[in-house]
């Protein structure tokens, strides 16, 4: 009954090769853009915007960026936190002026990046360094791969608790982003109206998704998926990998990157290196795209809305509904996910894109299956 | 996207708490992760000392006490998301007890004009009340703390410090790294030899730092360290032969914990604090009688007296206090977060005072004012004894170096007001 595609006809090229063929699909699509951009910022409030929306829309991103580099072109990487950390002090550093010194004397001092461009230049800083540490990648595979993006995630830690450059030399090595409009209207500091925070981030997040979507349906997802699925065939036909898999590591790192400066310019504010973007960070992310589906792009969506509000949804369940010890709700809430998880993996290894799919294509059937 | 519609729905709905007519104090607490082993006795006192007020008093000034939980986990994220699942209910200040926590909370909280505490961690320069006009951090911070040890060891050479070597083992985080900066000017002013030795989260493995330690021989060692990076401290001091009372960990270094691993051999480390130790004090008769007996003590029940309850306890006793005064000013029982701040500003500490609570002595006296949230500064300093297994107070509260502090404090807040355009308050 719904999702037919009976009686939609497609009369052009176009009309056949857009991402919603089925009109039914397509709808839906735009009422939950709609629904996001024009009913959500008006009803939201502080509590939905900073525990549940930018979370939701911020880990998208990130695993946005992780999915095209492990779901697509097939190469593991657990250096996601480290490149969200690049994100984030790059995002510092351009939105209070980046100054160069030299021998010790100031020689000079960048502008101030207004905060939409401070965010863009994060991810571009953060393509990057993606590409340096995409380097191995051309001769290790699979676990090596991961081991030498470990490597990174350690690194990248390390040095910008280290290098007291990157914090602007502040005493406690926390870097805060300071309050930062766009067209007049706060985007970060405390004063910033949920709604601004949401659309901002939302802004990023559709847009992502729409440049993410037409470059993996394109001639660069088909060279990464190649390489994905056997890299030396994918050479034989004609694809470099030299090519194909810098430029998914740095297309990768550019989401990762700026969802590291979405996260700590507008979602926390003020973060610590080691505690915000430690190794946890990158298997959360990770777990996102592995539960959420490995090459879909709506499985990164699902991913990161399952990891962000299953914790909430329980805690508002076992806290304030059941009136349970909140510590036996915390160490509960671990068990709960880690089943979870196991079950997904066992149940649908495909993750919850799959579902999604199997889900379309009963409703398709339905009401009359055969 | 159906789910997240579904699952905002639930949450919304229980967002939307009603208001309750008590005073609340919520306690970021965290009863699960690496760090548990110090949230849980300090939540457990400050939720206790509520439960005596109410069972006691009847509440503060005739209105009850709620303390709603929320665990953290001494994570950022869930920090802020506690916050703000809090804040409906009407909470009259915040202690986070994670100084990542309460640099987010800074801002966020003197946008809401919602107090918070932080008691002997959090951001420094917070001492300054004309640029953070929400943040107290009474009755010491981590200035003084690093001062009260620098102090201390002065007095056991004789006021002079000149060729000694004294090493920081320090947490790598923005609590570790507070005290780099006083340290470093006191070795200046001291003629000490400073040397920093860091320890990564969460501090399990710190055998490279101790062979550094064993090969740069330092006269003293002092520790910033939280959670587990304490107990691993203490044992490997102990492997390589460091005499445990040249070894000084801050108050945060400094309870039971962190001690009764390594056992006999941890005998004789010190530990800075800012209240009293122990269970000396008539208020724990009160807590006997209307919490522990009524079995309505907070978690298992088995913290009590230790050093982080007392802390708990000492906190919540001083939130009590700021409540009380706020209720004196603005002549209402039932006060809001900003009469609360108001209370807090004006909060008094004398030694009648505690006394009158059942706690002689456990504190320093101090007054708060507009200018300055951060009290007096007074640090003592405890020493463990492993076989009778209590701390004791070793050295009275003694003043710290207040002139290099409040220097410090005005350089750092300045910093903080011009990058935020904050205009002094207190004029």
């Amino acid at each position: 009954m719904f999702y037919r595609e009976a009686g939609d006809f497609r009369t052009t090229y176009k009309e056949d090769q857009q991402t919603f063929p089925i009109k039914f699909d397509r709808y839906r699509y735009y009422l939950v853009l709609f629904l996001a951009i024009f009913v959500v910022p008006f009803i939201v409030n502080d509590y939905w915007v900073n525990s549940l929306l930018l979370p939701f829309l911020i880990y998208a991103i990130a695993a946005l960026g992780l999915n095209i580099l492990v779901g697509y072109c097939g190469q593991v990487s657990l250096g996601t936190g480290g490149f969200m950390a690049v994100g984030a002090y790059s995002c510092y550093k351009f939105m209070t002026g980046v100054d160069i010194w030299w021998g010790g004397e100031l020689l000079f001092r960048l502008p101030e990046f207004n905060i939409f461009f401070s965010v863009i230049m994060g991810g571009i800083m953060t393509a990057l360094v993606g590409v340096l540490f995409g380097l191995p990648s051309l001769r290790i595979k699979g676990f090596y791969l991961a081991v030498a993006t470990l490597a990174a995630q350690f690194f990248l830690v390390w040095l910008f608790n280290r290098v007291a450059w990157f914090y602007n030399y502040s005493a406690s090595g926390q870097i805060s982003a300071p309050e930062r409009d766009l067209f007049g209207v706060l985007i970060t500091g405390p004063s910033t109206t949920p709604w601004a925070a949401y659309m901002f981030c939302l802004f990023f997040t559709i847009v992502s998704a729409y440049i993410a979507r037409n470059l993996t349906r394109g001639a660069a997802g088909r060279k990464w998926m190649a390489i994905r699925d056997m890299d030396i065939a994918a050479e034989i036909i004609g694809v470099n990998p030299l090519r194909a898999k810098l430029t998914a590591f740095m297309v990768s790192s550019f989401f990762i990157g700026i969802s590291g400066a979405l996260f700590f310019a507008v979602y926390l504010g003020a973060v610590e290196v080691g505690e915000a973007f430690g190794i946890q960070k990158s298997f959360l992310v990770l777990f996102m795209v592995i539960i959420g589906g490995l090459g879909s792009i709506f499985g990164s969506f699902a991913g990161a809305a399952f990891l962000v509000l299953l914790p909430v949804v329980l805690k508002v369940v076992g806290v304030d509904l059941l009136g349970w010890p909140t510590d036996i709700v915390a160490h509960l809430q671990l068990v709960i996910v880690g089943a979870l998880i196991i079950i997904f993996l066992i149940a649908e290894p495909h993750g919850i894109a799959q579902l999604w799919r199997v889900a379309k294509e009963k409703l398709r059937l339905w009401p009359f299956p055969h | 996207m159906k789910y997240k519609l579904g699952t905002m729905a639930i949450a919304g709905l229980m967002a939307a708490s009603p208001v309750m007519a008590d005073l609340v104090f919520p306690s970021l607490s965290y009863r699960t992760g690496p760090y548990a082993a110090g949230g849980i006795p300090f939540a457990d006192g400050y939720a206790d000392y509520f439960t005596m007020l109410n069972a006691r008093d009847g509440g503060i000034g005739g209105v009850m006490t709620s303390v709603p939980e929320c665990e953290t986990g001494y994570n950022t994220e869930k920090g802020v998301e506690c916050y703000e699942s809090l804040k409906g209910g009407g909470g009259l200040v915040y202690q986070p007890l994670s100084t990542g926590i309460t640099y987010q909370l800074i801002p966020k909280t003197t946008a809401d004009d919602i107090p918070m505490h932080t008691m002997g961690y959090g951001r420094t320069s917070a001492k300054n009340g004309e640029v953070f006009t929400h943040t107290f951090n009474y009755p010491a911070n981590y200035w003084d703390g690093a001062s009260g040890a620098i102090n201390y060891l002065l007095a056991e050479n004789g006021g002079d410090l000149k060729g000694k070597k004294i090493a920081l083992v320090y947490h790598n985080s923005a609590y570790g790294k507070e005290p780099i900066r006083t340290l470093t000017e006191l070795s200046e002013k001291h003629g000490f030899e400073f040397k920093e030795v860091p320890v990564d989260h969460p501090g399990q493995e710190q055998k490279s730092q101790w062979l550094q330690i064993r090969r740069d021989k330092p006269d003293y060692v002092i520790m910033y360290g939280w959670g587990v990076m304490n107990q691993v401290a203490v044992q490997e001091a102990a492997n390589i032969r460091f005499p445990m009372e040249n070894f000084i960990g801050v108050w945060w270094s400094g309870s039971e914990n962190d001690v009764l691993a390594a056992g006999e051999a941890a005998d004789g480390y010190k530990a800075l604090t800012f209240h009293g130790v122990g269970k000396d004090f008539p208020v724990f008769d009160d807590i006997q009688k209307h919490v522990v007996d009524a079995g309505k003590a907070a978690g298992a029940g088995d913290q009590i007296g230790t050093v982080l309850y007392n802390r708990g306890l000492y906190a919540a006793m001083l939130a009590a206090e700021a409540a009380k005064t706020a209720q004196e000013i603005h002549g209402v029982t039932e006060i809001n977060a900003s009469q609360m701040r108001d209370g807090m500003e004006a909060l008094e500490m004398t030694e009648e005072k505690m006394a009158a609570l059942g706690l002689p002595n456990f504190g320093p006296a101090f007054k708060v004012s507009c200018q300055n949230h951060g009290g007096d500064g007074l640090v003592g300093v405890t020493q463990w004894d492993a076989k009778a297994k209590t701390w004791t107070l070793v050295s009275d509260f003694a003043a710290t170096d207040k002139e290099l502090i409040d220097s410090l404090v005005a350089e750092d807040s300045s910093a903080y007001a011009a990058e935020n355009n904050i205009e002094p308050a207190c004029q």
